[in-house]
C-alpha cells in the first residue's frame, strides 16, 4: 500500500504528495530570497554614498520594484504556502491536502509567472520601474512596454495563490481528523485558515486592478487616465484594497509559527489560545477597512481621512494583545534558547517595534510627515524582515529535523542569527532616522545630510545578506548530515507532527491518528 | 559568567537594546534632533504635528519599557539551565480584559489631540494667496495667482556634482534656479495638481506634504511668521528623476516680497519683448544649449543620445534631421504617442522654443545649418491651433 516517492526529476514535476509541493514551495522562495535580497544589495550599494556610483536612475527604479515584487510575491508568500504544504496535512492528522492536484498545478504555475517577471529586465526600455505599488499613470501611460509582461505575470500569481487558498480551506475543514476540533486546531492552522479566506478575498481585486491598467494601456479605456475622464486615486484606492489585507496575509501564518515556537522553547502552553484565535479574526477583518491610510495624501476628504485614522488605530489592539500572550507564554516558563527560539525572540521584540511605528503612522497628521519617507520603509521592513522572514527562518530550523531527519548545526545556527540580528538592525534601525530627518524614499541619490546613516545601512545589509549564505550552507548541510534526529526532536514539544518518526515518512496518517 | 555571545541571548539582547535606548536618549536632545529627529519647524501646524509625534513616540517608549522589561526579566530569570521550572497557567479572562482596554485608552488620548490638528489642517477658506503648484517630470512650475506671474522652478545642482567630478556643495540636490517666494504672516494657499504622473509637494518644516495628481487640484496651507529659506523634495516616485526634483521656498517679509513681485514681473516683460526679436545663427544656438540642458536633458541626455528604449536619440534623430514642421510640432504640441514628451509649447517662450529647436539641428552632429526664429514660432503655434 505504502509507497515511496517517484524516481528522477519526474517526482518532481508531476508530484501531488504535499510533502513534496511543500519543499519545491520552499525552495523556490529561498531562491527567490536571494534573487530579491541581490537587488536589494545593488539598491543599497548605490545609496553607500551621495551621488551617482554603480547605476543609473532608472535602472535603480527597476531594482527597487522588482525587489519589493519578488520579495513579498515571489520569497514571504510562497515559503508560507510552503510550510502550509507541509505541515497542516500533519497538524490536522491527513494524509495530504485536499486537492492534490491541483496543489501540483499552483505550484508549478510560479516559476513561469517569475521567469516573466525577470525576463523584462532583459527588455527594451527595461522592467518594471514604478515601484511594487505600481500607482497609474506611472505605470499606465508612462510606463516601460514590459508593462504588459508584468500584469501578466501578476495574473499568474494570483491564480497560484488563490488556488492555494482554496486547497487550505479546503483542506483544514474536511480533512481534520476525528476529534480535531477547530478549537483544538494549532495556531498555525488557525492563522493560515483565516489568511486563505484573505487571499481569496483580495488576489481577484490585484487581478481587477492590473486588468483595468491592461485595458488603460491596451484597449483605449480611460479608468486611471484623468485626460479621459478618468481616475489616477481610483488607482490607489483599489490598489490597497488589496494591499492592505496582503500585508496581514505576510504576517498572520508568521503569528501561527511564534505560537508554536514560543510554547514548546517555555516548556509551557500557549498563553490564552482563544483570544489569540479571535486576536487574528479581528486584525484579518480590520484589514479591510484601513486600505487609504496609506493615502492620507492624497486628499480624501475630512471625515475619511479621520474613519481611516481610528480604523488603523484600533488595529494595535488585537496585535497588542497577541504580543502580551507571547510574553506571557514565556513568563515563568523553563526556557532555552536554541536557534528557533531565537528566532521567535527577536521577532517578538522586533516585530513589536515595527508595531510601534506603524501605531505612529496611524495618527494622520503625523503621517503628513512620515508618509513616503523613509520612516516608512523602516517601519515595513520591521514588520516585514523580522516579522515574516524571520519567523520562516524560525520555522524552517524548528521543522526542519522533521523533514529530513536530521539535526541541523546549533553553532551555525546561532552564527546565523546572531548575523542575521545584528545586520537587520543595522541596516533599518537608522532608517527611522533619516526619514524623520526628511529623506524621500525611493531615491537613487540623496542630500549631504543623510550620508552617515545610509551608509551604515548599507553596511548593515551586506552583512544581513552574508547571514543568509550562512543559512543556506546549514540547511544543505543538515540535508546530507549523518545526525539522526529523533522523532519528538525538542522537549515534549506539542503537536502531531512529534508523534511521527524523523523524517517524516512519504505518506502520513493514512489512517487518522488518535485526538486525545 | 557575564559574556555576550550566543550562548548568551538574554544579555545580548539587553546590550542591543541599551544601545538603542541610548540612541533614543540622543533622539530627544536638541543638538541631534535635525538629524535623528522630525522637525518641528515654523509653523503652528509643524509644531503641533511635531508634538504629536512625540507624544506617541513616547507613549511607545513607556509600553516597550514595560513589554520589554517583563520579558527580560523572564529571559534572565526563567531559564533552565538556571533551574527554573516551568509553571503551567495558561489562562485569563482578567489579563485579556485588561490588556485589551489599556492600549484601548491610550489610543483614544492620542485620537483627540490627532483628531484637532487635522481638522485646522484641512482648513484651507480664507487665504491671502493662491499659488497654483503643477508638478511636471521632472520640475515645478509655481503660478501666482491674479498677479499674472507663473515660472519654473529646476533642479540646479550641477551633473558634475552628481557624478562625482566636482566636490558636492552644502546644499547638493536640495536646490533649484527659481525658487517660490512668499511673504511672512499671510495665508498662503497652494493649489496642486499635475501635468503627467502623480507627484507629491513636500517642505517639512512647514508640516506641508501633499499630492500633486493629474486632474485633480488639492489644497494645502501654510502661515510662515519669520523669514527664512525652507528645503524640500518630491515626495512621490515620478519616475527616472524623483530625487531629483527638490522644491525650495523663499520666505521674505512682505514689502520685500512685494518688491521681488515687481522685479519678477519686470524680468518676465523683457522675456517677453525677446519673443518679438530676431537672433543671429550663434545666439539661438548659444541660448539653446542652455534651455536644452534645462529642459530636455533630462530625458534626451546632455550628449543627446537618450536613454534606449525610453527617451529617442536626438543625435541623428528622424525628426531633429527632418522637416522643420515635425520638429516644432512635437516640441511645440507634444508626441501623440508618448506623453513623456510634453507640450513644450505652453511651457517655454518663443525665443526660448526658437533657441532649443535652432540648438537640437545643429548640435550632436545634426549639422542643419537651419534656424527658425521666435516669430516663426509664433505664426506656427496660431496656424496649428
Ligand atoms: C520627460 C521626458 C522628456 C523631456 C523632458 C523631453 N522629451 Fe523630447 N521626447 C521624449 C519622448 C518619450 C519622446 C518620444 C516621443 C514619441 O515616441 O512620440 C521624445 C521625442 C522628442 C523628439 C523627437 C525625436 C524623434 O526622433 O522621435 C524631439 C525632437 C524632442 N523630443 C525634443 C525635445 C525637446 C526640445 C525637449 C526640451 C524642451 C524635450 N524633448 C524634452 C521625452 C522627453
Ligand atoms: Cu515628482
Amino acid at each position: 500500500m505504502s509507497h515511496g516517492p517517484a524516481k528522477g526529476i519526474g517526482r518532481w514535476l508531476f508530484t501531488t504528495n504535499h510533502k513534496d509541493i511543500g519543499t519545491l514551495y520552499l525552495w523556490f522562495s529561498f531562491s527567490m530570497f536571494f534573487i530579491g535580497g541581490f537587488f536589494a544589495l545593488v539598491i543599497r550599494a548605490e545609496l553607500f554614498e551621495p551621488g551617482l556610483q554603480i547605476v543609473e536612475p532608472e535602472f535603480f527604479n527597476q531594482m527597487t520594484t522588482l525587489h519589493g515584487l519578488i520579495m513579498v510575491f515571489g520569497a514571504v508568500m510562497p515559503a508560507f504556502v510552503g510550510l502550509a504544504n507541509w505541515m497542516i496535512p500533519i497538524m490536522i492528522g491527513a494524509p495530504d491536502m485536499a486537492l492534490p492536484r491541483m496543489n501540483n498545478w499552483s505550484f508549478w504555475i510560479l516559476p513561469f509567472a517569475f521567469a516573466i517577471l525577470l525576463s523584462t529586465l532583459f527588455m527594451e526600455g527595461g522592467g518594471p520601474n514604478f515601484g511594487w505599488t505600481f500607482y497609474a499613470p506611472l505605470s499606465t501611460t508612462y510606463a516601460p512596454p514590459s508593462v504588459t509582461f508584468f500584469i501578466f505575470a501578476i495574473h499568474i500569481m494570483g491564480a497560484s495563490s488563490i488556488m492555494g487558498a482554496i486547497n487550505i480551506i479546503a483542506t483544514i475543514l474536511n480533512m481534520r481528523a476525528p476529534g480535531m476540533t477547530l478549537m483544538k486546531m494549532p495556531l498555525f492552522v488557525w492563522t493560515w485558515l483565516i489568511t486563505a479566506y484573505l487571499l481569496i478575498a483580495v488576489m481577484p481585486v490585484l487581478a481587477a486592478v492590473v486588468t483595468m491598467m491592461l485595458m488603460d494601456i491596451h484597449f483605449g479605456t480611460s479608468f486611471f487616465d484623468a485626460a479621459g475622464g478618468g481616475d489616477p486615486v481610483l488607482f490607489q484606492h483599489v490598489f490597497w484594497f488589496f494591499g492592505h489585507p496582503e500585508v496581514y496575509i505576510m504576517i498572520l501564518p508568521a503569528f501561527g509559527i511564534i505560537s508554536a515556537i514560543i510554547p514548546t522553547f517555555a516548556r509551557k502552553p500557549l498563553f490564552g489560545y482563544a483570544s489569540m484565535v479571535y486576536a487574528t479574526a479581528s486584525i484579518a477583518l480590520l484589514s479591510f477597512i484601513v486600505w487609504a491610510h496609506h493615502m492620507f495624501t492624497v486628499g480624501i476628504p475630512l471625515v475619511g481621512e479621520l474613519f481611516f485614522m481610528y480604523a488603523t488605530m484600533l488595529i494595535a489592539v488585537p496585535t497588542g494583545v497577541k504580543v502580551f500572550n507571547w510574553v506571557t507564554t514565556m513568563f515563568r516558563g523553563s526556557l532555552t534558547f536554541e536557534t528557533p527560539m531565537l528566532f521567535a525572540v527577536a521577532f517578538v521584540i522586533l516585530f513589536t517595534i515595527g508595531g510601534f511605528s506603524g501605531l505612529m503612522l496611524a495618527i494622520a497628521p503625523a503621517d503628513f510627515q512620515y508618509h513616503d519617507t523613509y520612516f516608512v520603509v523602516a517601519h515595513f521592513h520591521y514588520v516585514l524582515v523580522p516579522g515574516a522572514i524571520f519567523s520562516i527562518t524560525a520555522g524552517v530550523y524548528y521543522w526542519l529535523p522533521k523533514w529530513t531527519g536530521h539535526m541541523y548545526n546549533e553553532l551555525m545556527g546561532k552564527t546565523h542569527f546572531w548575523l542575521a540580528f545584528i545586520g537587520l538592525n543595522l541596516t533599518f534601525f537608522p532608517m527611522h532616522f533619516v526619514g524623520l530627518a526628511g529623506m524621500p524614499r525611493r531615491i537613487p541619490d540623496y542630500a549631504l545630510q543623510f550620508a552617515d546613516f545610509n551608509m551604515i545601512s548599507s553596511c548593515g545589509a551586506f552583512l544581513f545578506g552574508a547571514a543568509q549564505v550562512v543559512f543556506l550552507f546549514n540547511v544543505v548541510r543538515t540535508i546530507f548530515s549523518k545526525s539522526k534526529a529523533s522523532a519528538e526532536v525538542w522537549e515534549k514539544p506539542t503537536g502531531l507532527e512529534w508523534q511521527l518518526p524523523s523524517p517524516a515518512p512519504y505518506h502520513t496518517f493514512t489512517k487518522p491518528p488518535v485526538i486525545q | 559568567m557575564l559574556h555576550i555571545g550566543p550562548n548568551n541571548p538574554a544579555k545580548a539582547f539587553h546590550a542591543f537594546y541599551l544601545g538603542i535606548a541610548v540612541s533614543t536618549l540622543c533622539f530627544t536632545q536638541n543638538a541631534f534632533s535635525s538629524s535623528l529627529n522630525m522637525t518641528e519647524g515654523v509653523t503652528s501646524v509643524s509644531k503641533e504635528i511635531y508634538s504629536l509625534h512625540m507624544n506617541i513616540f513616547w507613549w511607545c517608549v513607556a509600553i516597550g519599557v514595560v513589554v520589554f522589561g517583563v520579558m527580560f526579566y523572564t529571559m534572565i530569570a526563567h531559564r533552565k539551565e538556571h533551574g527554573a521550572k516551568a509553571s503551567n497557567f495558561h489562562e485569563s479572562t482578567f489579563l485579556e480584559v485588561l490588556w485589551t482596554l489599556i492600549p484601548f485608552v491610550i489610543l483614544i488620548a492620542m485620537a483627540v489631540p490627532a483628531t484637532s490638528s487635522l481638522v485646522k489642517i484641512y482648513d484651507t477658506e480664507e487665504a491671502d494667496i493662491d499659488i497654483l503648484i503643477t508638478g511636471y517630470q521632472w520640475k515645478w512650475k509655481y503660478e501666482y495667482l491674479g498677479e499674472d506671474l507663473s515660472f519654473f522652478s529646476n533642479l540646479s545642482t550641477p551633473n558634475n556634482e552628481i557624478y562625482n567630478r566636482l566636490e558636492k556643495n552644502p546644499n547638493y540636490l536640495l536646490e533649484v534656479d527659481n525658487p517660490l517666494v512668499i511673504p511672512t504672516g499671510k495665508k498662503v494657499r497652494f493649489l496642486l495638481t499635475s501635468n503627467d504622473v502623480i507627484h507629491s509637494w513636500w517642505i517639512p518644516d512647514f508640516a506641508v506634504k501633499k499630492d500633486a495628481i493629474p486632474g485633480f487640484i488639492n489644497e494645502a496651507w501654510t502661515i510662515v511668521d519669520a523669514p527664512g529659506i525652507f528645503r524640500g523634495q518630491c515626495a512621490e516616485l515620478c519616475g527616472k528623476n524623483h530625487g531629483f526634483m527638490p522644491i525650495v521656498v523663499e520666505v521674505k517679509p512682505e514689502n520685500e516680497f512685494n518688491q521681488w513681485l515687481s522685479e519678477q514681473k519686470a524680468v518676465a516683460a523683457k522675456l517677453e519683448e525677446l519673443n518679438s526679436t530676431t537672433f543671429t545663427f550663434e545666439d539661438l544656438v548659444t541660448r539653446g544649449e542652455q534651455v536644452y540642458l534645462n529642459n530636455c536633458a533630462a530625458c534626451h541626455q546632455a550628449n543627446g543620445k537618450g536613454v534606449p528604449g525610453a527617451f529617442p536619440s536626438i543625435a541623428g534623430s528622424k525628426i531633429a534631421t527632418g522637416a522643420l514642421s515635425d520638429h516644432l510640432n512635437i516640441v511645440i504640441f507634444g508626441s501623440q504617442k508618448n506623453p513623456a514628451m510634453q507640450a513644450f509649447g505652453a511651457q517655454l517662450s518663443e525665443a526660448d522654443l526658437a533657441a532649443v529647436i535652432t540648438y537640437q539641428r545643429n548640435a550632436f552632429g545634426n549639422n542643419m545649418g537651419d534656424s527658425v526664429q521666435p516669430k516663426e514660432i509664433l505664426a506656427f503655434k496660431q496656424n496649428n491651433k
